[in-house]
């Protein structure tokens, strides 16, 4: 045969970068179908995320309600439970109150390391003329570290104050709206029922806490909130242990003062947040299921639709396989390209629906105060790999049967006239 | 250059098996114009795929170059494929997201040109096609004459041994056929071997050897 020039060189491995170049040539110059696999790709994620964050909100909103005390943190309450006729006491009304005394008796228990009694009333609270009904809560300094309550202005209720009265007051941030409509409150006389309270701070906003609406709240001296409600015993007193493995030792501790303290009737019932959030445990378990549901079916909803696409998408293009194995690309390399091509809209469609639904929540969250949307790591990661592993599979599975046909079979014949 | 010795192939269709090649044996000098003629479902496509390394054979020997191809993996014949043979097909399979250019250029990104050599190579390629002023053109702005141009160049871009063309005039009218006829002969002058498979007679014709193909079966001789 003549002598032909000696073939080109060639390593017979397409170059990465040419691998880079070919795909996005086929993801830039068909923009239509890039769009619609994109836009799939990214609703599927963003509705994992979404829902999931959803549920975890509503979870989460539950167990914040139940766990602004802390896990150090000891509830006493007047009155044992037990079954009686009738309803159980819910506040201090059994036979002998649980007072301010006890509760100096059990700060010098070793291992507690602060407590914080409460007394609770409702009161008409008025300024200048403005009058509004308002819950007033006696307590100490302490108490303000134990709800986790943070002040907007001014100073907290004084710590020599303790166990006496002093006319001073910690009011909430609607509160202060209310009354003092946008004027400084703090140095203001407040009239509480027949008598007036200075007004030394305000609350930041921090919404409904434990069923108590902290926004609204006037905080006072305990003793000056016994000498207000004139009555003696406290709604709760509340201990905070040094350490959480001791809980249950100053549980006990605690229970025998209080015992010792009533002549030796045991009337008073010690709770940890721990008993109370086990009782609980079964809404908690049922909030958990529903929002793994949501997730399943969410990612089941994105799974189908990018496998739809992928799918569809691919399998137009099997003429496409045949041409590129007639032109000396193997089976693997046409793999590769579909591949590289199916990987890299997956991994730029997943990130945009990533931030996306990150821009929603953000917003959401901006919204509503009280619930915090967010979706869980694993919600997260599982979109994105569902979203990447997805799109890869069914790119592939197409691909492969294509590659695998008679390529000069796929080009000829039915597909002539789609040369355009 | 090519051997194939009692070459098979069978399909299995449902129940039945469906004998594509019976007992094929045909010798392919270097530099021959041989075309393969024949009714539609004769079995030319598949002795084509064969030939192109495409399809393997059920039975029988394919030597390409003294190398028994039958033997070799996916990979290596894909590379064979690559370094030797050049399809043209009879509606073009332009890649339509592609220029002209682009399109010449994907068999050297395929097997891995590197750039510079790809360049320097499309120029001239372009030139000798008569297509330089066509080098930006996606296929849907050329004609059919270009886009089979574009096509051919796609073929012969790798320099391969052997030209396997499908109706490469089928698509066309007389004058551009008669102008893409003269392409590929003047390639084969240059030494390259030339495979026309068609059913045209008078394109068979111009062939210096016609082979006839009917159910599988070879029915002719060289025409001297």
């Amino acid at each position: 045969m003549a002598n032909l020039e000696r073939s080109l060189t060639a390593s017979f491995m397409m170059a990465w970068a040419d691998t880079f170049i070919f795909v996005s040539q086929v993801l830039m110059r068909q923009r239509f179908r890039t769009v619609v696999l994109w836009v799939a790709i990214a609703i599927g994620v963003i509705a994992v995320n979404l829902l999931t964050a959803l549920g975890e909100g509503a979870k989460s909103y539950v167990l914040s309600e139940f766990n602004v005390l802390g896990r150090h943190t000891l509830i006493t309450l007047p009155g044992k439970k037990e079954t009686r006729g009738g309803m159980p006491p819910i506040t201090g009304e059994s036979p002998r109150a649980l007072t301010l005394k006890d509760a100096q008796a059990v700060s010098r228990l070793s291992g507690v390391k602060t407590v914080a009694p409460l007394v609770l009333g409702n009161i008409e609270v008025s300024y200048a003329g403005k009058i509004r009904e308002s819950l007033v809560m006696g307590s100490s300094r302490s108490f303000f570290a134990l709800r986790h309550l943070v002040l907007a202005r001014g100073q907290l209720l004084p710590e020599r104050g303790r166990f006496k009265g002093e006319a001073v007051a910690v009011i909430g941030s609607r509160l202060q709206d209310e009354l003092f409509a946008g004027k400084p409150a703090l140095g203001e006389w407040l009239r509480l029922g027949d008598s007036r309270f200075r007004v030394i701070g305000v609350l930041k906003t921090s919404g409904t806490r434990f069923g108590f609406d902290m926004d609204e709240v006037v905080i006072i001296p305990v003793v000056s909130a016994q000498s207000l409600f004139n009555a003696d015993g406290l709604f709760r007193l509340f201990a905070e242990v040094r350490h959480f493995s001791q809980l249950d030792a100053v549980k006990q501790q605690m229970v025998e003062l209080l015992k010792q303290r009533h002549e030796g009737e045991e009337d008073v019932t010690v709770i940890s947040q721990d008993a109370m959030l086990s009782s609980l445990q079964k809404i908690l378990d049922t909030l958990t299921y529903a929002v793994s549901g949501i997730a399943a079916v969410s990612m089941l909803v994105a799974a189908i639709l990018i496998m739809n696409m992928m799918i569809i998408t691919v399998s137009q293009r099997r003429k496409e396989i045949g041409l590129l194995k007639a032109l000396g690309a193997s089976s693997a390399l046409v793999r590769r390209l579909f591949l590289a091509e199916a990987g890299l809209i997956a991994a730029l469609a997943a990130l945009s629906g990533w931030m996306l639904s990150h821009l929603v929540l953000l917003l959401a969250n901006n919204y509503f105060s009280d619930i915090q949307f967010h979706s869980p790591w694993w919600a997260q990661a599982a979109s994105i790999a569902l979203a990447l592993g997805l799109s890869l599979l069914f790119a592939w599975l197409p691909a492969q049967r294509a590659s695998s046909l008679a390529p000069v079979q796929a080009l000829q014949g039915k597909t002539e006239q789609a040369q355009r | 250059m090519i051997e194939l010795r009692g070459l098979q192939k069978h399909f299995q269709v449902g129940e039945q098996v469906v004998q594509a090649l019976d007992e094929v044996s045909l010798t392919i000098s270097a530099g021959e114009y041989l075309a393969i003629m024949g009714p539609s479902g004769s079995g030319k496509s598949t002795l084509m795929n064969i030939l192109g390394l495409l399809d393997q054979a059920s039975a029988g020997e394919y030597l390409l170059d003294g190398v028994n191809v039958n033997q070799l993996n996916e990979a290596k014949r894909s590379q064979l494929r690559s370094e030797k043979i050049g399809f043209v097909f009879q509606s073009y399979h332009l890649v339509p997201r592609l220029t002209a250019r682009e399109n010449i250029e994907l068999p050297m990104v395929l097997a891995g040109v590197p750039p510079r050599l790809r360049q320097q190579k499309l120029d001239e390629l372009l030139e000798k096609l008569n297509l330089s002023e066509r080098g930006q053109h996606r296929p849907s702005q050329l004609s059919g004459g270009q886009r089979q141009r574009v096509a051919i160049g796609r073929a012969i871009v790798m320099r391969p041994r052997m030209l396997l063309a499908d109706e490469p005039t089928g698509n066309l009218d007389s004058t551009s056929g008669a102008a893409v006829t003269d392409l590929l002969e003047s390639l084969n002058a240059d030494g390259i071997t030339l495979v026309l498979v068609t059913h045209d007679q008078a394109l068979g014709a111009r062939a210096r050897r016609q082979i006839h193909m009917f159910d599988g079966q070879l029915r002719a001789e060289p025409n001297g």
